[in-house]
């Protein structure tokens, strides 16, 4: 038996292969499964299915965060037809408006995927939760009607990618710029169907909300999951919130790969995905010196909308103004990172300096709710897709950057390198 | 299921799932609603041309980006024969199969193709034709596991008669 992966090792785990080989087809059971919105969508499904319960009410967590509040009628029904089958169903973990946040978010905060978990959600950037060193995908509604009626899902194993970053991260140079510089080499499809493990000092130096930042961005290469591996900085984070017992697991030292990616970030400067693909990646002396003018500056997303996040970017924005001219929007990922940020006294800094602060939410990211965009505009943004029509109009132009690089734009109005201001 | 012949429509790479059905329709559910806007920011004309049966075929990475179902179920409701691309994006691909479309990973097929012809796919065979041109492909089948859900009109049925034997049995 030769050595497995870490996608190996949890599908082995959950499906009772013993030595699942790439390629086979397994039946894992789910140990979280989650929904947003797009929940609403697997009811017909469920019923349709004929599926009387919920295999395991307390595996199953619903949160809301496209539009929350709701901001149209059809949202406003979404979340009605959400409230009413939680009630009809008996599933008790909620997270409705007032106790809201990004979906991906309120998982990580209250532990409810662990290491060596299988997740599943219906959302895309599920594969965030990979940083709890687990294996968490992104399905569709009727296939999360298929995990709630029977608490299992097919699964194809998937072969791995091993990206390994070494250096020290300079001033000014995050987490966000890593997965950038990554996505510039494995691009947009060079992880369909893979799984990504991130592997070296650099990463096992960061903290779990940077690690966050890289797994959820994992999904832009088109992977079926990112996973870092856990170490004492996922025990403790999960020490007093984990809602099941973690069965930690870590790849074989002799696990086959199939491709490797060697990243040095010693002396990187902060990096720009350029319209319209978040692999359209550039050094930003490059893109700074063409004065990219920018119009909206968005602080938010479940990439990057924690509280390191927003402490950076308003390290950079104290004492300033938004640019004439720019609309910079702050939107926290949950509202326990709202209170916290009323707590340090950020909402004020950033209002006072003509920004708007939201409150958690999806917010601008995805085009559907605040925060769109004209088809003459540009945005910079901490978010992690920039394709036609992520923010609206399909011309309108979006540069994915880290928050220090957002909030230095939004004072400058222009792309601008945030190690000026440090 | 195992034969499929219609008229082809053509788009390029990397088309994702906002052009697709971009992001102000997500609160939709209703397939029949969502496939009078499905790719229309990228085929103005797709919507109110596309017929039952036609084939839809792609290049790279097709329906890459966000995991929503409303993709998928909007080609289904307008009668889409199957999409055939070069490459799928994973979500895109389950969804397609868990909806009851065939999606068809044929490597180098967008170039056998040009508007407006006509396609034959062989899905046991494992070929596609280009019947206009007289060309063709193979691929490798789709697993008997998606072919039974395919079979079943989507992963719906196919659970149902999975619970119905586990209760009766
Ligand atoms: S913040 Fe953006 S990427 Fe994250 S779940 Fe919401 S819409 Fe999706």
């Amino acid at each position: 038996m030769s050595g497995q992966t870490l996608a190996q090792k949890v599908l082995a785990r959950a499906s009772g292969e013993a030595d699942p080989q790439v390629g086979q087809i397994v039946y894992g059971q789910v140990d979280l499964a989650m929904a947003h919105e797009q929940g609403a969508q697997a009811i017909l499904p469920f019923h349709q299915m004929g599926a009387k319960k919920v295999w395991d009410r307390d595996r199953v967590v619903i949160a809301i965060d496209h539009w929350v509040p709701a901001s149209t009628e059809g949202a406003a029904s979404l979340h009605r037809m959400l409230r009413t089958f939680a009630k009809e169903v008996d599933l008790p973990h909620f997270y409705d408006v007032g106790n809201h946040g990004i979906c991906h978010q309120v998982l990580a905060e209250d532990g409810w995927v662990v290491p060596g978990d299988l997740a599943v959600g219906t959302d895309s950037h599920t594969n965030m939760l990979g940083a709890m060193g687990a294996m968490a995908v992104g399905i569709g509604p009727t296939e999360f009607a298929a995990v709630l009626a029977l608490g299992k899902i097919w699964l194809k194993v998937p072969p791995t990618l091993k990206v390994n970053v070494k250096g020290h991260l300079g001033k000014g140079v995050y987490a966000k710029d890593i997965v950038l510089k990554a996505l510039s080499q494995v691009h947009v499809d060079g992880a369909r169907y893979k799984a990504v493990e991130y592997h070296g000092s650099t990463i096992s130096g960061l903290s779990m909300s940077e690690r966050f930042t890289i797994c959820n961005m994992t999904t832009e290469m088109g992977a079926k999951a990112g996973m870092t591996l856990p170490d004492t900085k996922t025990f403790d984070y999960l020490k007093s919130t984990a809602k099941h017992a973690m069965h930690p697991l870590l790849p074989d030292t002799d696990a086959t790969y199939e491709k490797e990616y060697d990243i040095d970030v010693n002396g990187m400067e902060p990096q720009v995905a350029c319209p319209h693909s978040p692999d359209n990646v550039r050094g930003i002396s490059e893109v700074a010196a063409e004065h990219v003018k920018v119009d909206q500056a968005f602080l938010g997303s479940c990439t990057n909308a924690r509280m390191d996040d927003i402490r950076e970017a308003a390290e950079i924005f104290r004492g300033h103004r938004v640019a004439p001219g720019v609309r910079f929007i702050v939107s926290p990922a949950s509202t326990r990172i709202y209170q916290q940020c009323l707590k340090e006294g950020l909402i004020e800094l950033f209002t006072s300096g003509g920004a708007v602060f939201t409150n958690a939410s999806c917010s601008a990211c995805f085009g559907g709710n605040m925060g769109i965009l004209d088809p003459a505009e540009a945005c910079v943004s901490s978010s992690n897709r920039n394709f036609p029509g992520r923010m609206g109009p399909k011309d309108a132009r979006i540069y994915l950057t880290s928050p220090a690089t957002v909030a230095y734009s939004a004072i400058r109005g222009e792309i601008a390198d945030p190690r000026e201001a440090l | 299921m195992e034969l499929i012949e219609g008229r082809v429509w053509c788009v390029g790479d990397n088309v994702d799932t906002d052009q697709i059905i971009a992001g102000k329709y997500l609160t939709i559910i209703d397939p029949n609603v969502l496939k009078t806007h499905m790719l229309e920011a990228l085929v103005p004309e797709f919507p109110k041309e596309a017929r039952a049966g036609d084939i839809l075929v792609a290049g790279d990475n097709f329906g890459c980006g966000s995991s929503r179902e409303h993709a998928p179920a909007a080609f289904k409701a307008a009668g889409l024969g199957a999409v055939v691309a070069n490459s799928f994006a994973r979500i895109f691909f389950r969804n397609a199969i868990n909806v009851g479309l065939p999606a068809i990973e044929v490597p180098g097929v967008r170039a056998l193709f040009e508007q407006g012809q006509t396609a034959r796919l062989s899905l046991r065979e494992g070929s596609v034709q280009n019947v206009t041109a007289g060309t063709s492909l193979p691929f490798h089948p789709l697993p008997s596991h998606l072919m039974e859900i395919l079979e079943a009109g989507g992963l719906v049925e196919k659970v149902r008669r999975e619970l119905e034997r586990s209760t009766t049995a």
